[in-house]
Order: structure tokens, then sequence, then C-alpha cells
């Protein structure tokens, strides 16, 4: 029987005006029977295309069948064989251009929902198999270090501590999750899962030593000459922040969308029990187009914003961010200039923001990217009235590992140099996820973390 | 040991405390100018501290810090035996001493906390080092001691002649260089409009200044460019590309400007930091 419903059913979710006032989860989660209902839309494709469409390959059409006949907990072990973060992944994926974006049920109505799906299996999973007990893994007596707790180590090291190694995570913040943790928010993902994948790893006698801040306090030799691990997988992220280098810049209530974020998702500064200190502008400006921006601008809101500011240079088609945040954004009453480019932040005698200016611009050619090109219209200058600009324009690669590790290659971006099983110029060391690639998704991170823990245990078994 | 625990408390003055800490894995690193960044308890925020010495054997560091608002008030309340939730470091470049045959270092207040073992750093390197300490009065006047023992000559001024000479830093230091010291470098250490007017004396007579910027952090490493600065018409980041930095290459005005930022719920904060009950509190 299949469901010939041309829409996804769907997802529950808190009301616009309740969920823009609070940091609990937008989304709610399909109930059973609303999964098998999504499930049973899915038309078992023979050259299952949706599967090319994942950067892990998870056997989607096996793994929803499983879902259309109940059995959840099927489902959720043949999403096991390919990925290790699913509650994760379901909930941050941009699906729309991956699995989802290829399914065939797409080209006529809406593709199978497969990221609720598979959120679902990964909950249901949480809900009734939680607390089974995890047996540590035989050990095999090699000791591996795994640089960098975000989505590419944790992976790393699940399939790592599987296979019996020794491992130890050294994570420079200071708690472990990466993104996940500090820039992602709590009302997309909760911390909760990703504190339990963590929990499960060490559950496994994964060893997590945070506040370690590699390339300062030890160095990627060092683990290897003094502390004796025999492979040493990287994966720290591209976490530096970008400014515009305009006017007004530096001016009181100019922040990157990293410390915004980091401020309100790490060190928990929309809760009053902690310390960390944010202000509450009611006008703000975020300057960027990702899932980084979205994130910002609705946090913004959420401190109590009056009035928030995307401004984007290029039009709603060519948006970066993930479908379901523009969506979201736009029902939390976010407001978007498109086509739309800072070039001065302006300010009072104090130093305080009190505007931001912009200038107007039309698409023109394309570019190396192949998106068209923005280009500025001559007199269109226009201010906005904020006391709070929000810089989300992407982020650069830290050289730390590069500069104190011996002959470690650089790739053409700045990134780890690495071939396609992550591998590095030295043996022994293993990179991957953003550090290699510049800013990416979660999926590619945790792809790449269980591609170098196959390398690493081919090169140890040797 | 447990981790970050507090192996030593001791107070210098009603305000200025310091602590031994051990943190082995901070320790085996660190360097003279380097900080950490810490956290009380899964409730505090994360501030840095300029490490005052170390001990890579032991395994343990030390800070000197002044109580100053809700962090370091209650960062007092600790004892002997408690814990820290967070250490992380070596943060920043060292202190760079390379080719430095004679140096003027100036600490202005809780600045001299800093100022200490950059001074001694340098000593043990073999540079002759003055020390100018100033302070606003006797009952702030710290570490007379530990600077004798690690610097070559220790002048002591306060604003109001209780303790040393009736004198700013800055006059001392004009002094210095009228009486024929041949500096390398000065090295300023203290609130920013202090530092602003000794590189400013630095730069009249032509020496070279270094002021260690005491910017707004979070993770200390880079990653979130709430530390940056205007230096010499570029940003750095004061946490990773600091934090020393050439004194006349600072844009002073919009350190000060920066450094204000949260002033009112810092204030906000102090005055509600009596209002806890039993001390830090622990979550475990
Ligand atoms: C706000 C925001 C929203 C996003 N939203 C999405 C989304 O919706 N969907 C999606 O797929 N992707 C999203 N991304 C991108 C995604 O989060 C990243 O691509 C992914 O997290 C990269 O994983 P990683 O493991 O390579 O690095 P990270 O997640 O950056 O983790 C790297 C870790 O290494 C640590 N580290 C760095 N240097 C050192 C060192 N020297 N020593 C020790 N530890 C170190 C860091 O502290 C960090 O914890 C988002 C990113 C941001 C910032
Ligand atoms: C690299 C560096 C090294 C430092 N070393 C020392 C030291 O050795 N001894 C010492 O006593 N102080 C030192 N400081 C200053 C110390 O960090 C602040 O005194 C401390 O953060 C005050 O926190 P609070 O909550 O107690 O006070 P608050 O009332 O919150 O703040 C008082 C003032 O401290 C500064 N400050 C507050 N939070 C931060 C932060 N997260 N990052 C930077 N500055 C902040 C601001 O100027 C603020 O106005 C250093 C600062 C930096 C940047
Ligand atoms: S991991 Fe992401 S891309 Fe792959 S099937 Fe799941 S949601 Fe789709
Ligand atoms: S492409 Fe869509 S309909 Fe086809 S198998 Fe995959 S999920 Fe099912
Ligand atoms: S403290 Fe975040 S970049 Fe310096
Ligand atoms: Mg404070």
């Amino acid at each position: 029987m299949i469901n010939l419903q041309r829409e996804k059913n769907p997802m529950p979710e808190q009301a616009p005006d309740v969920r823009n006032k609070n940091f609990l989860e937008v989304t709610l989660g399909y109930t059973e029977e609303q999964a098998i209902n999504e499930a049973l839309r899915c038309v078992k494709c023979r050259k299952k295309p949706c599967m090319d469409g994942c950067p892990v390959m998870v056997k989607i059409p096996e793994f929803v069948a499983k879902v259309a006949e109940g059995e959840f907990e099927e489902a959720y072990q043949i999403i096991s064989e390919t990925s290790s973060l699913p509650a994760i992944c379901g909930r941050v994926c941009p699906q729309e251009n991956q699995c989802e974006g290829v399914c065939a049920r797409g080209v006529k109505g809406m593709p199978v929902a497969i990221g609720r799906l598979e959120r679902f299996v990964a909950d249901w999973h949480a809900a009734n198999y939680g607390d089974e007990e995890i047996k540590p893994a035989k050990g095999n007596g090699h000791k591996v270090a795994i640089v960098g707790a975000g989505p590419a180590g944790l992976a790393c090291a699940g399939d790592l501590i599987n296979k019996g190694y020794e491992v130890t995570v050294f994570e420079s913040l200071h708690k472990t999750g990466g993104v996940l943790v500090y820039g992602i928010p709590q009302f997309r993902l909760p911390k909760e899962i990703v504190a339990a994948e963590v929990a499960k790893l060490e559950a496994k006698g994964v060893k997590f030593e945070t506040d370690a801040i590699v390339g300062r306090a030890i160095t990627v030799d060092e683990l290897i000459k003094e502390e004796k691990f025999e492979s040493v997988f990287i994966g720290t992220g591209a976490g530096l922040p970008s400014f515009m280098n305009i006017p007004g810049e530096n001016l009181l209530g100019v922040v990157s969308a990293n410390e915004y974020l980091t401020r309100i998702n790490l060190m928990k500064a929309y809760k009053d029990e902690y310390d960390t200190p944010i202000m509450h502008p009611k006008r703000i400006a975020v300057v960027g187009g990702g899932n980084v921006a979205m994130d910002a601008a609705r946090c913004a809101k959420r401190m109590g914003a009056e009035a928030v500011y995307v401004i984007y240079r290029r039009s709603a088609e060519e948006i970066p961010a993930r479908a379901e945040e523009l969506h979201h954004a736009i029902e939390e009453g976010i407001i978007f200039h498109y086509l739309t480019n800072p070039v001065q932040v302006l300010g009072d005698d104090k130093g305080n923001v009190t505007g931001i200016e912009c200038v107007k611009m039309e698409l023109g050619a394309p570019d190396a990217s192949g998106r068209r090109r923005p280009i500025e219209i001559e007199g269109s200058n226009f201010v906005e009235d904020v006391d709070y600009v929000i810089m989300s324009i992407g982020t650069k690669l830290n050289k730390l590992i590069l500069d104190t590790t011996d002959n470690l290659k650089a790739n053409e971006r700045g990134g780890i140099g690495t071939d396609d099983k992550a591998e590095t110029n030295r043996p022994e060391i293993f990179a991957g996820g953003d550090a290699v690639t510049g800013a990416a998704t979660v999926i590619k991170a945790m792809g790449a973390g269980k591609t170098a823990a196959a390398g690493i245990d081919e090169f140890l078994s040797k | 040991m447990k981790r970050f625990e507090i192996l030593s408390k001791r107070m210098l003055n009603d305000n200025i405390t310091w602590l031994v800490i051990s943190a082995p894995l901070v320790a085996r690193k660190a360097k003279p100018g380097q900080f950490i960044i810490l956290r009380t308890d899964e409730y505090g925020e994360r501030i840095p501290l300029t490490m005052a010495g170390h001990d890579s054997k032991k395994g343990t560091i030390d800070l000197i810090y002044a109580a100053v608002g809700r962090t370091t008030m209650l960062m007092d309340q600790l004892e002997v035996g408690d814990c820290f939730a967070d250490i992380v470091g070596p943060l920043g470049k060292p202190t760079e001493m390379e080719g430095l045959k004679k140096v003027c270092v100036v600490g202005g207040g809780t600045g001299n906390a800093l100022a200490y073992p950059l001074a001694k750093g340098m000593h043990d390197a073999g540079i002759e080092v003055d020390m100018i300490t100033g302070f606003k009065n006797k009952d702030l006047v710290i570490l007379q001691d530990e600077f004798k023992a690690g610097t070559d000559n220790l002048y002591l001024v306060t604003d109001d002649g209780t303790a040393g000479e009736k004198m700013f830093t800055t006059v001392k230091l004009e002094e210095l260089i009228a009486a024929g010291n041949d500096y390398d470098e000065i090295v300023a250490v203290g609130p920013p409009i202090m530092m602003k007017f000794t590189c400013e004396i630095a730069q009249k007579h032509g020496i070279k200044s270094i002021a260690s910027l005491t910017a707004y952090m979070i993770d200390g490493t880079g990653m979130c460019g709430g530390c940056r600065c205007n230096i010499g018409g570029e940003d750095k980041f004061v946490c990773v590309d600091g934090p020393d930095f050439d004194g006349s290459l600072v844009d002073w005005d919009e350190l000060i400007q920066r450094s204000a930022y949260y002033s009112d719920q810092e204030k906000y904060d102090r005055e509600h930091v009596c209002r806890l009950t039993g001390g830090v509190r622990y979550n475990d």
C-alpha cells in the first residue's frame, strides 16, 4: 500500500508567536501514526536516487520501509550502519539539497520527509532503548587521539571505539559537541541530544579531555612522540569569524555571529542563572544569509528584540540557509532585506551603534561560484535604524594545528590537506570535517570522521 | 591533586589574591606573558587571567587577581581544596624578549599582577629590568618582595604618597629616562588610560613601547572576534595575536570604549553577588 498524498505529513510545531519567545524546540516530531503515514509515501524506487543524495548513503528506502511496517528499532539499526548521529542529522541536514532534493516523489508534489523520519526513528530509539546498557568494546591495544569534539571527531571516535581502539578526544572548549553546542541553538537542536551522544561514547570507553587546546597545551607531534598515540585525527572545524572591513565595525554593539551564538548557546546567556553577559538590544541587523545568520536572527528575536532584519546581498533564490530555517524565520517575524549590502555602521559619540547604512544591489553576470554576482545600485543608499549588528558573513580556517605540527601540508583552501581517504601527507595523521573543507555541513563532517576511522583502522592494522 | 584544585591561597591585600592551582596540561607549556581562561562553575562566565607563574614539574600555575566584579568575587569564596570547573591555556603569545638588554616595566594598580611574571621572566632571561610599581595608596601596594627579587631596580610610587614616592608612574618614567637610562623597550601594564600615557612618553623619546591589552574575551582561541582591537589600522584578535602589542599602534580611545561595554550589567551583577547563599554555587 502506498500513500499517494502529494504533501508531506506536516510537522507538529510550536506556533510562531509562541516559540519566538522561548528556546524550546520549534518542531515537536512525528507521532508513530504520522511517521508510518509518511513512510508509506515512499515508492521504493529501484535506483534509490535518495541514497545518492545523502553524503553518507544512508539506506533510505530500507529504513523507511521498516518505519512503514512499524519496525522502528530495525529502522534505527539500518540507519546506524552508515550514520552515527541520526537524531542530529535528521534535524539539521539541508535535506532539500541532499536526500530529499532527489527523491522521486518530489517530482510531482513534495519529497518523502526523509529527515523527519530519520529524526523520528532516532528519537524513538532514544526513548525506548535509551537506557540500554552499553558494554565497552574489547580493546585491541592501539591508541588513537582525536582533536576536536565536533561531529567529525565524535563520529571518528565512535567508529574507532567500536573497533576496540583506545580513544582520547581533546577539546579546547569546556563542552563537547563543536558547533552542535556552541553554534546551533537549543530551539533547533536540543543540547541534551548532543550530550546523550557523548555519554554513549563515554560509556563505550572514549575519554574526553575538555579544556585541552592542541597546538598550545600539547602539540600533535607530542601526542605522537610523548603520549604514544599511534595515530591522530584532526577535526578542529573552521571557526574563525570574518568581518566586512567596513567603517564602524568596531563600534559598541557590532559582534560576530560566533560571539553572539557562543554567549547564548555555549554559555547559556538566555538563562538567568548563568553569569554570561549579553546585551538585549531592540533593533538588530544580521548581515548574511546562511544557517548561521538565521540562527543569530532567531536567537535575537527570542532575546526580546522588537525588530530583526536579515541583510543579504543576493536574492531569496540564492539564500544558502536551509529551507526550513528560512521558512521558520519568516514565520517568526524576522524581516528580510534581500539584494542589500551594508556599507557602514553608524554610531553616536559614545561609540554605540545607531544605524546601518546599506546599498541596494542587483544581480549581474554569474561569478566563479556560478551564482549571479551582486552589483551595487548607485545612489540607492538608505539607513536602517538599529542598535546592534551581528556579522554573519562566514568563517575562516584556524591555522594553529598547521602552524604547530611538523611538516603537515595545507590544501589550496588553507585547510588541512587530505586525500579522499582523509589521510594527510603524514601517514599517521588524518583529518576531516570543516578543518579540511571550510564551513560545510554536519553530515559531511560526520562522514569524514567515519572515513578517517576506516583509514586509521587500515593504517594501524598493517 | 584534583583537576583545577586550589593548592594555596594568599591574600596580598584586601582586594588581591594569589592562588596556586593544579593544572598540569596548562603548566607544561606556559611562558611569561601567557594567560588562561577559567570558569568557576557550570553557571560561571569565562574570564581571562594572566599566569603569574607556573611550575611545569609540579603541574601548577599561579594566578594573581583583583576582586572587581561578580566572577572574581565568587573566586574569593573558593578555598584551598576547592576546584575550578575549567581552566584552559596557555593562551596568547608569550612576551617577546629577543635582543633586549634593558627595559623598564611600568605597572599600574592590579596591572602589577600582570606585570610581575613579565618582569621576572625578562629578569630570568638576563635582561636588565627597571620596574615602576604604582598604586593609589599604601593599602593597595602588593608584591614588593617578589618584585625586589625579580628585577634590578624597583621604584614604588603612590598617588597620595602614603608609600614610596608621591607621584604618578608616568612622572617616574620621565625621571628615569631623563637620568640617562637607555631603555630598549618600555612595557606598560595597567588600566588602558595609564598604558596610553606611558606609551606616549615612550614614543616621545623614540623608545619602543609594549602594552599588554585586556580586551573582553570569551573563547580565547580566535573563534569569536569579541576581543578584536584596532592595531595600526588593522583589526587584531588580542587573544591570539596578543595580548602584547606595540603601544604606538594601539587605538587607545577605541580600546577604552570597548572595555566598558558591559559595565551596566557588571554593576548590577556586582551589587547582587552578595545575595548568593553558601558561597560559590556547586552543581555536580
Ligand atoms: C550557527 C551554525 C549553524 C549551522 N547550521 C547547520 C545546519 O543546520 N545543518 C548543517 O548541516 N550544518 C550546519 N552548520 C555547519 C556545521 O555545524 C559544521 O559544518 C560542522 O559542525 C563541522 O563539524 P566539525 O566536526 O568539522 O567541526 P566543529 O563542529 O567546528 O568542531 C570542531 C571542534 O574542534 C574544537 N577545536 C578547534 N581547535 C582545537 C584545538 N586546537 N584543540 C582542541 N580542540 C579544538 C572546537 O572547539 C570544536 O569543538 C552550522 C554552523 C554554524 C556555526
Ligand atoms: C589577557 C588578560 C589577562 C588578564 N589578567 C588578569 C590578571 O592577571 N589579574 C587580574 O586581576 N585581572 C586580569 N585581567 C582582567 C580580568 O579578566 C577581569 O578583571 C575579570 O574578567 C573581571 O571579571 P568580574 O566578573 O570579576 O568583573 P566584572 O565586573 O564582570 O568586570 C570588570 C571589568 O573586567 C573586565 N572584564 C570583565 N569580563 C571580562 C572578560 N570576559 N574578558 C576580559 N575582560 C573582562 C572589563 O573591563 C570589566 O569592565 C586580565 C584580562 C585579560 C584580557
Ligand atoms: S543523513 Fe541527512 S542527507 Fe542523509 S538521509 Fe539523513 S537527513 Fe538525508
Ligand atoms: S527516492 Fe524517495 S520515493 Fe524513491 S526510494 Fe528514495 S525516499 Fe523512497
Ligand atoms: S576571545 Fe574570542 S576571538 Fe579572542
Ligand atoms: Mg563579570
